[in-house]
């Protein structure tokens, strides 16, 4: 199976991926050796098995509905980008 | 003085030999003098000075574990309140890391000296440390040589003596490749039983840390001080940590290990398959039974393996945005441009690849094409080695295709990488512990051994690497200018 430079960018604009121009063909080359690889797992048979999303097959452990965070804002607000009033900045969304 | 083990230091320190704080001085100035391994990403000299001041008088109040006081690196994967944690990329150079990983304030508690962040592939994404932001490492053995990754810098800074041991992570091999290129004994332990919080993810369902060190003894001292419990960690599991350092000298009479027979194909490389016919020789001269098993699906383990991962990879990584923290571009237009050029700007090719491989396979459509096959397939591999491992007590075989190779060699074939982690792959799949220890030389350069052992069994790991450390001495040479 291959990948067109098409495919590329469409998969890169879900992704939200910038990818140079000049690189889409070697990014479609190189993704459609991968997908030649994976095609490999067709010759096995997986009718009936369990997915296996696990390694020990383990259930998501619970615990009481409490507070364990404390507030820390300006802490981890510190290596922000752009912030204001507590508040991250980016460009304006609606006009 | 650089050359002595975690062991042999711990003694000397209560001895009162030599100081925590001259032997970090030692370190330190080792790292600068060879600078141009290009090992480390940042040298903390000053924190470690601090720390060593502190471990000394821990030391003299007689308040001290096996660790304090030992300078160990960091794999820069792992947070570290108040330094850089830039995980190989450009994506956090600037990022000053605002708490500490659980395995980072469990070492710190044990009184260990961090002497700085070590260099590795961008995000684990790699074989040979090439795909760091910061440039890549060079292997102490031949320096024109790959240390192997993406715990490269790990492997380097052990192997080279610019630290006693070092953390590592592990999602397809980056413990025990660069383990076993480098010539150290590296450990990845089961899945969840070292705390992934705080340590950078790259597909969450295969990542472990554990331990990089010079022998066996080493790694059972650091990975007690690593593993363990944590709440913090939803995959942590609530399992007691047994005495790692209880079993290693317990004889290997009557060991059962099992070869498996895809491992030892025609393919292998003829010069491997006799260094590890001998250290397989040595096992059985120590009373250990060896068969022969079988594990048909194992071929597979590499195509699953590029499913999983970069769909991991893809749902993992959408968080580096430029909002939060971490690279921003300049005046972006508007929030899409932001998110695009923001990514695209700061991370490499390979890192681009895996996303876009991953984003392909969970897409619409293609999601049980790629995606559920590659996890049934993942249910068929772990069933193997369940199979295998109920009728043998370890599994052996190689770490790596080769010895180490060239720098650039393989860069521009990305699929001719991917299939250099064919014998390691699949243990992550399955989550079981697996190590790397030094076996012999092809041509000056390291070999390694493999160890695989069912879950949680990662005393019965270190028992049997110890006792073959006993007999050789392989993990003891030492590269020819870092001596």
């Amino acid at each position: 199976m291959s990948l067109t430079a098409n495919d590329v960018k469409k998969i890169a604009h879900l992704a939200r991926l910038g990818i140079d121009d000049q690189d889409v063909e070697s990014y479609a080359n190189d993704l459609s050796g991968m997908l030649d690889l994976m095609t490999q797992m067709s010759e096995l048979n997986t009718d009936n098995v369990s997915p296996m999303a696990h390694p020990l097959d383990q259930i998501q452990r619970l615990r009481p509905d409490v507070v364990t965070e404390h507030n820390q804002r300006e802490h981890f607000q510190a290596i922000a980008p752009q912030v204001e009033d507590g508040l991250y900045l980016v460009p304006k969304v609606i006009e | 003085m650089y050359n002595l083990t975690i062991a042999e230091l711990a003694k000397g320190l209560r001895a009162g030999e030599f100081s925590s704080v001259e032997l970090t001085q030692t370190f330190l100035k080792r790292i600068h003098q060879h600078s141009a391994l290009n090992a480390y990403v940042t040298v903390t000299d000053e924190l470690a000075l601090q720390q060593a001041k502190a471990a000394d008088a821990k030391l003299a109040s007689g308040d001290a574990s096996l660790l304090t006081g030992i300078p160990i690196a960091q794999k820069d994967i792992f947070c570290t309140l108040g330094v850089k944690t830039s995980c190989g990329s450009k994506m956090l150079d600037n990022f000053i890391a605002p708490y500490n990983a659980t395995v980072v304030d469990k070492l710190n508690q044990a009184g260990a000296v961090m002497l700085g962040k070590v260099n590795m592939d961008e995000f684990a994404m790699g074989s040979s440390n090439e795909t760091s932001f910061y440039g890549p490492t060079k292997n102490p053995w031949n320096t024109n040589t790959v240390p192997g990754g993406s715990s490269g810098g790990s492997a380097t800074a052990v192997a080279a003596r610019l630290a006693v041991c070092a953390t590592g992570t592990d999602t397809g091999g980056s413990i025990r490749q660069p383990a076993a290129l480098c010539g150290i004994t590296g450990l990845k332990p089961t899945y969840g039983r070292v705390s992934r919080y705080g340590m950078i993810a790259y597909a969450s369902s295969l990542d472990q840390g554990g331990p990089m060190t010079r022998n066996a003894e080493d790694a059972a001292i650091l990975l007690q001080a690593m593993a363990g419990f944590d709440e913090k960690d939803s995959t942590s599991v609530d399992q007691p940590v047994p005495d790692y350092l209880a079993d290693l000298n317990k004889p290997l009479t009557g060991l059962k290990i099992g070869l498996p027979k895809e491992f030892f194909t025609a393919d292998l490389n003829s010069d491997m398959a006799a260094t590890l016919e001998a250290a397989i020789n040595h096992y059985r001269q120590l009373g250990a039974e060896v068969k022969e098993v079988s594990m048909p699906t194992l071929k597979m383990a590499i195509p699953a393996y590029y499913v999983i991962a970069p769909a991991e990879c893809s749902a993992n990584l959408s968080r580096f945005d430029g909002v939060r923290f971490g690279y921003r571009c300049d005046n972006p237009a508007d929030l899409s441009d932001l998110y695009t050029r923001s990514r695209g700007e700061a991370f490499g090719k390979e890192v681009k690849r895996r996303i876009l491989m991953g984003t392909y396979a969970l897409s619409a459509g293609y999601y049980d094409a790629y995606y559920i096959k590659a996890q049934k397939v993942r249910r068929l591999i772990s069933d193997d080695f369940k199979n295998a491992l109920s009728e043998v007590d370890v599994i052996m075989g190689p770490v790596t295709p080769t010895p180490a190779f060239g720098i650039g060699e393989k860069l521009a074939n990305p699929i001719e990488m991917y299939l250099s982690d064919i014998y390691t792959i699949a243990i992550n799949l399955a989550g079981l512990p697996a190590m790397s220890i030094p076996a012999g030389f092809i041509n000056g350069l390291p070999v390694g051994l493999q160890i695989i052992g069912n879950y949680f069994d990662e005393a019965r790991l270190l028992n049997v690497a110890h006792q073959y450390q006993q007999v050789t001495n392989w993990h003891q040479q030492k590269p020819k200018g870092f001596e």
